[in-house]
């Protein structure tokens, strides 16, 4: 076998938020880095991050790390490692600041300085009132912190390799991460690039879920290829979900739509939240809200030929109110639902939007696999697991975990690099041959699963079982279905064998990753018997011990999925912060 | 335009926006095959647009300054209805 091998210091998989300023941190310290893409790296999925980014700057009021840690921790419903979290926040002002000098165009206050803005979770004094918190290019924040920071690595000789997807990790016999397997689409040619130190900053998985705002490019690929090495995945049953995207598509509507009269009815035309929340009704909360969603499709009350969405009903406004404040709803219903929301209600359901869960990482970005860490192999962004985020995820602290653990991941690479021999040790070419077997078993399928079938009995099972809120039940026979649908993935065949930018191929290898993070995330929900920040489940019961169903004394510990064996195992969340006291546990109230 | 160019261009509508993908995922099945070589060139420049400026000029939010892209938007926004 004859595979042709580039030699780099640093390899890094993924050129979003995370990636590109790990690259700008090796390529400064004169490393030789690479950085693959599917994509064009302005157009990662970073770029649809509108929010802003947090940092206790104190522009406009007093402001403090503590204080934004504080607000994480509960935010992550207390699973969020506080050594991690402690460190992103006392890390935030200076990485922003750094950013504002790599040229991104922050919003500014009329003395200069960034503006910041109230954003939701953001409080002062350990939860006492509001603060402004929030640093934001406009509605562009994503997008500008990918100009800035991209523009920045080319200028430092960052070597870019777009349109390139990697395939397998390669490890040693001993475990050391030697690099990476990776296909140049335009050709279909199949190299490995060999590195000192790995980094993946791949993003996430969302398109495991029928409804998703993901880019259709989050196909968990390091997710996928970190399990098939033999890397446990952390905490995969936490995923944030929206309450109302338009079905079958995923584009959002706001819930502004309900603050304007919007009703939410089922297959009967009953406003069904009449009977979840007798007071709010559909202004209830997000929570709430989802919950009577997906009671309502579970129950059989679902509208559409699969009973699997119900209806937003705005016909009873005044057109004239619709085309002055909801224009951007109309649009989205018509173009995405084919349904002028004027004439006929909109198709909404829960959507999935981040991932919480990962690759356990501690704060410095190097991986760790049973209290050890993979030598010369590191992860950061929402591919990651720091654990940053816990069981929810506050509000601008995405874009933060990008900055930050991109940042101390290169810092650890570059320490990494610098020790290590000056020679690349001899590849060993036992995952090189498996990946390689991967791919040509794709080319030699017969008889086989159709890709798009496959993918989509993915993530109707995940929807129809492991979504927004979950039933005892419905897990465990998700468990069984989403193992029958691997079987389908194993197995799928494409018609188009040909070799140039074959879109069909790299769907194909796209789903073998999505299919690891469906299980990781069925089989670790379906065992957490508990509610928690983003994982709810109605047997979970809300008691005097157990607030809001969270069972600190069983469940205070993060999941770990091993792909072999679909065996589960658990590790303590670490309360300890870095310098300061640990922020006692209580229950999440908002 | 050979085959490889035009199967550049189907991967090349993948991008870091949903919305984006979504709209051209009908386009690139429906109306991508049927155009010519001079329309590919166009869709091509079109493609190199910031996915922030491409939703919004499909989406009528801003007007695209470049008049030499505006038909080409224009037929990627009449593929949805």
């Amino acid at each position: 076998m004859a595979i042709p091998v580039r030699k780099f210091d640093a390899v890094i998989v993924g050129a979003g938020g995370a990636g590109l300023r790990a690259a700008l941190q090796l390529s400064e310290a004169g490393l030789k880095t690479a950085v693959l893409s599917k994509v064009f790296p302005t157009r990662s999925h970073t770029v649809a991050a509108q929010g802003g980014v947090s940092a206790s700057l104190g522009n406009s009021e007093p402001d403090h790390w503590h204080w934004h840690m504080y607000d994480t921790v509960k935010g992550s419903d207390w699973l969020g490692d506080q050594d991690a979290i402690e460190f992103m926040c006392r890390e935030a002002p200076n990485v922003v600041v750094e950013l504002e000098h790599f040229g991104m165009p922050f919003d500014r206050n009329a003395d200069g300085s960034i503006y910041q803005r109230p954003f939701g979770g953001h409080m002062s004094n350990f939860g006492e009132k509001p603060v402004r918190r929030a640093c934001a290019a406009a509605d562009r924040t994503g997008h500008a912190m990918l100009h800035a920071l991209y523009q920045r690595n080319v200028r430092a000789n960052t070597q870019f390799f777009v349109e390139w997807m990697a395939l397998d990790l390669v490890r040693d016999a001993e475990g050391n991460v030697q690099g990476v397997v990776a296909m140049e689409m335009e050709t279909s040619e199949i190299y490995v690039f060999q590195a000192k130190a790995t980094l993946f900053a791949t993003g996430g998985a969302g398109r495991i879920f029928a409804s998703s705002t993901n880019a259709f490019i989050n196909t968990g690929d390091g997710l996928g290829m970190a399990a098939r090495a033999g890397i446990p995945l952390e905490d995969m049953e936490f995923w944030q979900f929206h309450p109302t995207g338009v079905a079958g598509a995923g584009v959002l509507i706001t819930e502004g739509v309900r603050g304007e009269g919007g009703i939410l009815r089922n297959a009967q035309g009953e406003r069904f939240m009449e009977r979840y929340a007798p007071n709010a009704k559909d202004l209830a909360s997000r929570d709430v809200v989802s919950r009577a969603m997906v009671t309502e499709i579970n129950e059989g009350r679902g509208c559409g030929p699969n009973k699997d969405h119900v209806l937003l009903d705005i016909t009873h406004l005044d057109p004239e109110v619709i085309m002055s404040k909801l224009p951007g709803i109309r649009e989205i219903s018509i173009k995405f639902a084919g349904v002028d929301p004027i004439k006929a209600p909109i198709p909404v359901v829960p959507t999935c939007h981040y991932q919480m869960g990962g690759i356990p990482t501690n704060y410095k970005g190097e991986v760790v696999v049973d209290g050890n860490t993979v030598q010369g192999f590191y992860a950061a962004g929402e591919v990651a697991c720091a654990s940053v985020h816990g069981a929810n995820r506050l509000g601008t602290n995405s874009l933060l975990d990008l900055l930050v653990f991109g940042k101390s991941s290169g810092n650890s690479m570059i320490d990494y690099i610098k020790a290590a021999p000056k020679d690349l040790p001899e590849l060993h070419t036992a995952d090189v041959e498996r990946s390689v077997a991967r791919v040509e078993r794709l080319n030699t399928q017969k008889n086989g699963s159709n890709v798009h079938e496959a993918r989509s009995a993915m993530q109707r099972t995940m929807q129809a079982h492991c979504g927004v809120f979950r039933f005892k039940d419905m897990l465990a026979q998700g468990v069984e279905k989403i193992l029958e649908v691997e079987k389908l993935v194993k197995t799928t065949e494409i018609a188009d064998k040909s070799k140039t930018f074959n879109t069909a191929r790299i769907e194909a290898l796209e789903l073998e990753n999505l299919i690891e993070v469906a299980k990781a995330t069925m089989i670790s929900a379906n065992a957490r018997t508990e509610s928690r920040g983003a994982h709810v489940r109605d047997d979970a019961a809300d008691t005097p011990e157990n607030p809001n169903g969270r069972d600190d004394q069983n469940w205070l510990k993060h999941t770990l999925w091993h792909r072999d064996g679909n065996r589960l195992d658990y590790k303590p969340v670490n309360l300890k912060p870095l310098t300061v006291e640990t922020i006692a546990l209580k229950t999440r109230s908002y | 335009m050979d085959d490889i160019h035009l199967k550049r261009l189907v991967w090349r509508s993948r991008r870091g926006l949903l919305e984006l993908d979504l709209q051209l995922e009908r386009f690139v099945a429906e109306v991508l095959p049927t155009l010519s070589d001079a329309d590919l060139a166009e869709y091509e420049a079109v493609l190199l647009l910031p996915d922030n400026d491409f939703l919004d000029y499909l989406n009528g939010k801003a007007d695209c300054p470049d008049a030499q892209l505006k038909p080409m938007l224009e037929r990627i926004r009449a593929a949805q209805h």
